[in-house]
């Protein structure tokens, strides 16, 4: 097993095999994580800070307890309220934690490129935890490993991806990812919230969820955040929800066994419909939740084994 | 000052769009006589007190940057007028015409006045000021147009900032016609294109970057050609950089307006892909475009329909541009790349000579009236001699203006300046 990656900060430079190998490692740590004892020594004596410079609590939580379970010392810090308004640079800032000595950092921006710049000047391993509308990778990579879970497999899939596509980092990794395992991607959604030259994307675009979810072995709904309900890109919610929200309707248009997936939190009666969120038979949003943790250990100990690792090196 | 002669030269005579072999006697500071008789320039040689041999590479007029920064006053870190004054010179740039962007923005007379001034002691090239359109570069009151032209001012510009009350605009240009005042600004409907880092697209949206349609380029520019129709005002449209503003620059120069349009080298040469990573030395304003409107803007400099080529010098420290990309502060200093990345597009065989030093020094200098630009006995002996073969590898640090931030390191250049002189005195030998 070769893995050799110093940072993870996209799927883009993260080749088929690369992708297996975390999932294949994840599926041994959902197994710990099922034990009593969910604990091993593999990151003791390493030093885990989470910077996240936007507010979360899933994404955060998640990638504490992985730390926690894998033995490393882990250490939260809320950026947004703490050296930003006192004017520091990014630069500074990743300096100052550089100091610390930690090994991995994992760090979540509202801008896209900053956590690749922030990368660029530390010495230990970097997870991106989301950068703005740029790439959320653990969050494809858990995806991908509940799909393959699911299915059985993770290729020759219909993925349907469903909403506010063009401000989600989420659906920009997992078209990257699912794209790279060879399934077919499609992207439905209200124009408005489709980004430009997406269909120069290798992806299927629809504004129909009727045509788009035709047969769908996957239907993954994604967040409409608040803001962008107030007229600016949809009419009104209650519009976006009879065109785009998913109900036992529009689901009757997928494959009779399709699942639905949600990266959370969901906004009930928005972009889904309560009654299929609960539907243990579709619904894997609970998996996605625990294989979070698992794929976040993965991550971490690959990249914790490749950490002296030069900058500049072989290794991106 | 005595008489210089330049021998074996490859002429380029931008007026004419000829090359020809030949000597240049330079005489009080002006081309005194072009020769170009074998016979005539031996005799020419007996007679000379200083020859200067220039080895038969390429003299050609100095370039007239249209639109440099300088950033004195306010930001004497990121540029002075020494610092830049020596890059163009280094650059074959003879005379800059420089931006009003400054802080506080250049809106009056007596500010006018301290420029000029500082520029004469510091810098050994021609500088020509251009002021702001509006007070404060706000929009709202214009400037002494008048007093300013007295004081010198080249142009009235307020530069990225569009002036988007359509009724002051208008007002500008009516008020700047009668004193025969050229205005120049940088089309772009602000609405649209607020707070965008790159180009609308496949690569801006894979990149999570806030992005603009070249749309917006146009839409600012259809507006501002309509209020020159209006008002038959003199306008320049500088910064152009898309495909789809190009009919409608082309359809006002068609119908007798008094409109020119200039193109910075940055969006010549590069494209959107070249952002890559995030490299903030590639952000420009606007962002840089599609490979399809890179060479629709080629071809139209090579058409005509664009006048000018400039190097929107722009100087920003590393502390602007080490940031995340949307935050990092957009531009490029260009004053010494802009020959050499010029000359790609003579290398690549889009344009010949005399037709890029009419872009680069013949066009500009006309539109603003001033008597450089020319390969012609008479004309002021700013002139640029270099080698548009010689290869080298950029080096930022290499650079003479204090901010380092050029989208060029370490990249492959073909184009060296020899030497620059302004007004026949020479101010830049290569070592």
């Amino acid at each position: 097993m070769t893995f050799r990656h110093r940072h993870l900060l996209g799927i883009e430079h993260l080749p088929p095999q690369d992708i297996t190998t975390i999932l294949d490692l994840a599926d041994s740590y959902v197994d710990l994580n099922r034990r009593d004892v969910k604990h091993s020594d593999t990151l003791a004596g390493l030093t885990q800070i989470n910077m996240f410079f936007e507010n979360s609590t899933r994404t955060q939580a998640s990638f504490e307890i992985a730390g926690k379970r894998l033995g490393a010392d882990v250490m939260n810090m809320a950026m947004q309220t703490a050296s930003l308004k006192k004017g520091e640079t990014l630069i500074d800032t990743a300096l100052t934690l550089n100091a610390m000595h930690p090994d991995l950092l994992v760090v979540r921006h509202p801008q896209s490129g900053a956590v690749n710049l922030l990368a660029e000047k530390v010495n230990c391993a970097v997870l991106n935890a989301g950068d703005g509308l740029h790439e959320h990778p653990t969050q494809a990579l858990l995806d991908a490993l509940t799909i393959r879970r699911a299915k059985g497999r993770l290729h020759r899939l219909t993925v349907a991806i469903c909403g506010d596509i063009a401000h989600s980092r989420v659906a920009r990794s997992n078209i990257l990812l699912l794209g790279r395992m060879e399934n077919r991607v499609r992207l439905i959604g209200p124009p408005t919230l489709i980004p430009a030259g997406a269909t120069e994307w290798g992806v299927e675009v629809y504004d129909d969820m009727a045509r788009g979810l035709a047969g769908a072995d996957v239907v993954m709904m994604l967040r409409l955040q608040k803001e962008r309900m107030d007229g600016g890109f949809i009419p009104s919610e209650r519009e976006y929800f009879h065109r785009f929200g998913l109900d036992p309707a529009k689901l009757g248009f997928a494959a009779e066994d399709a699942i639905v997936m949600h990266p959370g939190p969901m906004n009930r009666g928005v972009e889904i419909d309560g009654t299929i969120a609960d539907d243990i038979n579709r619904s894997v949003i609970q998996e996605q939740v625990e294989m979070g943790v698992a794929v976040r250990m993965a991550a971490m100990d690959l990249l914790a084994r490749n950490r002296a690792a030069k900058p500049g090196g072989v290794y991106v | 000052m005595s008489d210089l002669l330049l021998t074996d030269a490859r002429l380029v005579d931008p007026e004419a769009g000829t090359m020809a072999t030949g000597a240049v006697r330079i005489s009080a500071g002006r081309i005194a006589e072009i020769l170009t008789q074998p016979t005539e320039i031996e005799e020419e040689m007996l007679r000379a007190r200083n020859i200067c041999d220039c080895g038969g590479k390429v003299l050609a007029p100095g370039i007239v940057d249209l639109g440099a920064k300088v950033c004195e006053p306010g930001e004497r870190h990121k540029e002075s007028f020494r610092s830049a004054g020596r890059a163009a010179a280094a650059g074959g740039v003879t005379t800059m015409v420089t931006r009003p962007d400054t802080t506080p923005a250049l809106d009056t007379p007596e500010q006018l006045e301290f420029v000029t001034r500082r520029a004469a002691q510091a810098a050994p090239v021609n500088i020509r000021p251009m002021a702001a359109l509006t007070k404060g570069r706000a929009g709202r009151e214009m400037v002494e147009i008048g007093f300013l032209l007295d004081a010198g001012a080249a142009a009235f510009t307020d530069c990225d900032r569009v002036v988007t009350d359509a009724k002051v605009f208008s007002r500008c240009l009516t008020y700047a016609r009668s004193l025969g005042a050229l205005v120049i600004a940088h089309p772009q409907e602000p609405v649209l294109s607020a707070g965008a880092a790159a180009t609308s697209g496949k690569f801006a949206s894979l990149r999570g970057l806030p992005a603009v349609s070249p749309m917006a380029e146009r839409l600012g520019l259809e507006r501002d050609l309509a209020l020159v129709e209006m008002t038959g005002g003199r306008y320049h449209a500088d910064n152009l950089s898309s495909a789809a503003a190009l009919a409608a620059l082309k359809r006002a120069k068609t119908a007798g307006l008094d409109v020119t349009a200039g193109v910075n080298v940055h969006h010549l040469t590069l494209n959107e892909f070249d952002v890559g990573d995030y490299r903030t030395f590639f952000k420009m304003k606007p962002p840089l475009r599609s490979e399809d409107d890179r060479l629709a803007m080629v071809q139209a400099v090579a058409d005509g329909l664009i006048d000018v080529i400039s190097s929107m010098h722009t100087p920003q420290d590393e502390e602007s541009k080490r940031r995340p990309f949307e935050e990092a502060a957009s531009g490029a200093v260009g004053l010494e790349t802009l020959l050499p990345a010029a000359l790609r597009l003579y290398h690549a065989g889009a344009l010949d000579l005399p037709r890029l030093f009419a872009a680069l020094s013949l066009n500009p200098a006309r539109r603003l009236g001033l008597e450089a630009g020319r390969m012609a006995k008479g004309a002021p002996a700013d002139l640029v001699l270099f080698d548009p073969d010689a290869p080298f590898v950029l080096d930022r640090f290499a650079l003479r203006s204090k901010s380092k931030n050029t989208p060029f390191d370490g990249t492959r250049m073909q184009g060296r300046v020899l030497k620059t002189w302004v007004a026949g005195r020479e101010v830049y030998t290569a070592t």
